[in-house]
């Protein structure tokens, strides 16, 4: 079968190709609404090295989808059911390493094409059932949501018991969210969001607190902290962590830098501090995901108001609207209604 | 029910001449023509699938099915007729002769040789038959149209923003196509080849659906070029 594929050939330019997808192997999606990542952005922008992007180009954006099953020659999915289909493809088996942090694994829309298609084409093991109830918009960006997911996992793993109070810095939709999976799964511990726009603080109502960082309330302590900062404030926001970090707490490191970070390593020996990564996600964090939309239905609607527009897609040039739209966004998700 | 009717040339070459069908050559991994079924196989809107093709190629077309095509939908392969409305009455009449329909039941008449149509303009085409019981697959004309009567001069130059390029599917409500089709006289069926152009010429409702300028179909040498172009670059066999 010949599938469509909208695949980025530079920066701000969309055009159709061709690919052949294996309809006797693999489930054949059609998407049902997508949602626009940052990093998708920067390479729409063109905001990434001349390298990346000569390496990288042309492929298809977009890794944030949730779509309905059209065929599955494995049996395992009715036509019709809903899915969210994980980007992230192993390539190779690894008992101790992640599927998220093998460097085999192909990732779709880095390197590989995202789900800007007609149809998405995928392994079964790869997908994940979407509940009866859940906002199909809300499940569009599920990708972004089990990131989040996935870092509070390891924080989990990577950090100590005593969970009285935990710091996020990043007023974005990554703070946003991993705020919010860190409540419904931490209701007991207090919970401070720190940022730089007030108006964006503003949204995070269900937190213990939301302060600018040049206006922490004296004596404020944490014992772990997530860094959703990202870029050239990652090094500002690590320094508070720091500063404001009881000893031996864990600091997650989820904001992206093209930059090297520098960071107070003589204050993290003495605290005897814990800093870890997380990028990505698996299948089990998908699963962790939609149970929890599912579980926790006021999760679900702070997640729908951070729908900042829905786009429908008829044409290539309505693509360029949704990216357009996007960038003049300072927060919330970009949606699109796929009707290409 | 909805069928999918897909027409592979009425009047074919042998097997063993030069000049194969466009439709039985391949494009990338596969032919034109399973390229073009496969979009229907996967489709569940669709109930069964039609391979009209000539006489001499029903043998070879059930062979690149059952090589290519997975178990899960019925295709049945029937030589088509010596034109495009006999090959329609062919599909009608093996419709009509071996499944039960009703005024509900569609068919969705498409080239095999337009193995590039999207999702959409299946769905599309399915509704716009059920609501309006007729529809054509339509792209905006990006040429402008001359009319000639004699071929030599030029009779009259329409507005190209009124005019539109036909493409397929072709998609009906099965009944109505039936009661237009033995409304024509002999004559007018040897005119009238396109079944779109009947239900217009006899006053009734033709719906256009939207289609793409990718949806090419491939006569000559220069669009299965075309073709394969499009099917190049990085990660093409994915």
């Amino acid at each position: 079968m010949i599938n469509s594929v909208y695949r980025l050939i530079a920066p701000g330019m969309i055009e159709v190709a061709c690919t052949q997808p294996d309809i006797k192997n693999s489930v054949i999606l059609r998407p049902l609404y997508l949602s626009i990542c940052k990093a998708d952005q920067r390479y729409y922008l063109g905001n990434r090295s001349r390298e990346a992007l000569k390496a990288k180009l042309p492929m298809a954006l977009i890794h944030e989808c949730v779509a309905k099953v059209v065929f599955d020659p494995t049996g395992t999915f009715k036509a019709g059911e809903v899915v969210i289909p994980v980007p992230n493809i192993p390539t190779e088996d690894d008992e101790i390493i992640a599927e998220n942090y093998r460097p085999s694994s192909h990732f779709c829309s880095s390197g590989y094409d995202g789900f800007l298609r007609d149809y998405i084409d995928m392994p079964a093991d790869h997908l994940v059932r979407v509940p009866d109830g859940v906002d199909l918009r809300v499940a569009s960006f599920a990708e972004l949501i089990s990131v989040c997911v996935h870092a509070v996992a390891r924080f989990e793993k990577f950090s100590h018991k005593r969970k009285n109070s935990i710091g996020i810095w990043g007023d974005g939709n990554v703070g946003f969210i991993t705020a919010l999976v860190l409540k419904a799964l931490y209701p007991d511990t207090k919970l401070y969001v720190f940022g730089t726009v007030y108006e964006k603080l503003a949204y995070f109502s269900f937190a213990d607190g939301a302060y600018h960082v040049d206006h922490v309330p004296e004596g404020l302590k944490i014992d772990h902290a997530f860094e959703c900062v990202g870029g050239e404030g990652s090094r500002f926001a690590i320094a508070q962590i720091i500063d404001m970090i009881n000893p031996e707490g864990s600091i997650g490191l989820m904001g992206v830098s093209e930059r090297f970070v520098d960071i107070n390593t003589r204050m993290v020996l003495e605290k005897g501090l814990s800093l870890f990564g997380s990028s990505r996600s698996g299948v089990e964090d998908f699963q962790k995901t939609v149970d929890m939309l599912a579980e926790h239905p006021d999760m679900s609607s702070y997640l729908e108001n951070i729908i900042g527009g829905v786009v429908e897609i008829r044409t290539i040039n309505d693509i360029h609207k949704a990216f357009a739209q996007d960038i003049s966004r300072h927060f919330g998700k970009t949606v699109l209604k796929w009707d290409k | 029910m909805v069928f999918a009717a897909v027409f592979a040339g009425g009047i074919g070459s042998r097997m063993g001449n030069s000049d194969t069908p466009k439709q039985y050559l391949d494009l990338g991994t596969k032919p034109v023509i399973i390229h073009t079924i496969e979009k229907f196989f996967i489709n569940n809107r669709i109930d069964e699938i039609l391979v009209l093709c000539p006489k001499a190629w029903v043998a070879h077309t059930n062979a690149l099915i059952k090589k290519h095509l997975p178990e899960g939908k019925k295709i049945t392969v029937i030589p088509g007729g010596a034109s495009r409305n006999g090959t329609l009455e062919n599909a009608i009449a093996y419709i009509e002769e071996n499944c039960k329909t009703d005024e509900e039941t569609v068919i969705v008449t498409h080239d095999a040789v337009r193995p590039f149509l999207t999702h959409r303009i299946i769905e599309e085409n399915v509704d716009a038959a059920i609501k309006y019981g007729a529809c054509d697959t339509v792209i905006p004309a990006t040429d402008t149209i001359v009319e000639s009567t004699d071929g030599k001069m030029i009779t009259s130059i329409p507005d190209r923003t009124k005019m539109f390029q036909g493409q397929t599917p072709q998609s009906f409500r099965l009944k109505e196509l039936e009661r237009v089709l033995s409304s024509l006289t002999e004559e007018e069926k040897a005119i009238l080849t396109d079944a779109c152009k009947i239900f217009s010429i006899k006053n009734k409702d033709v719906y256009m659906v939207e289609g793409e300028v990718f949806n090419i179909k491939i006569t000559y040498p220069y669009d299965l070029k075309v073709a394969h172009t499009l099917l190049k670059g990085k990660d093409s066999n994915d």
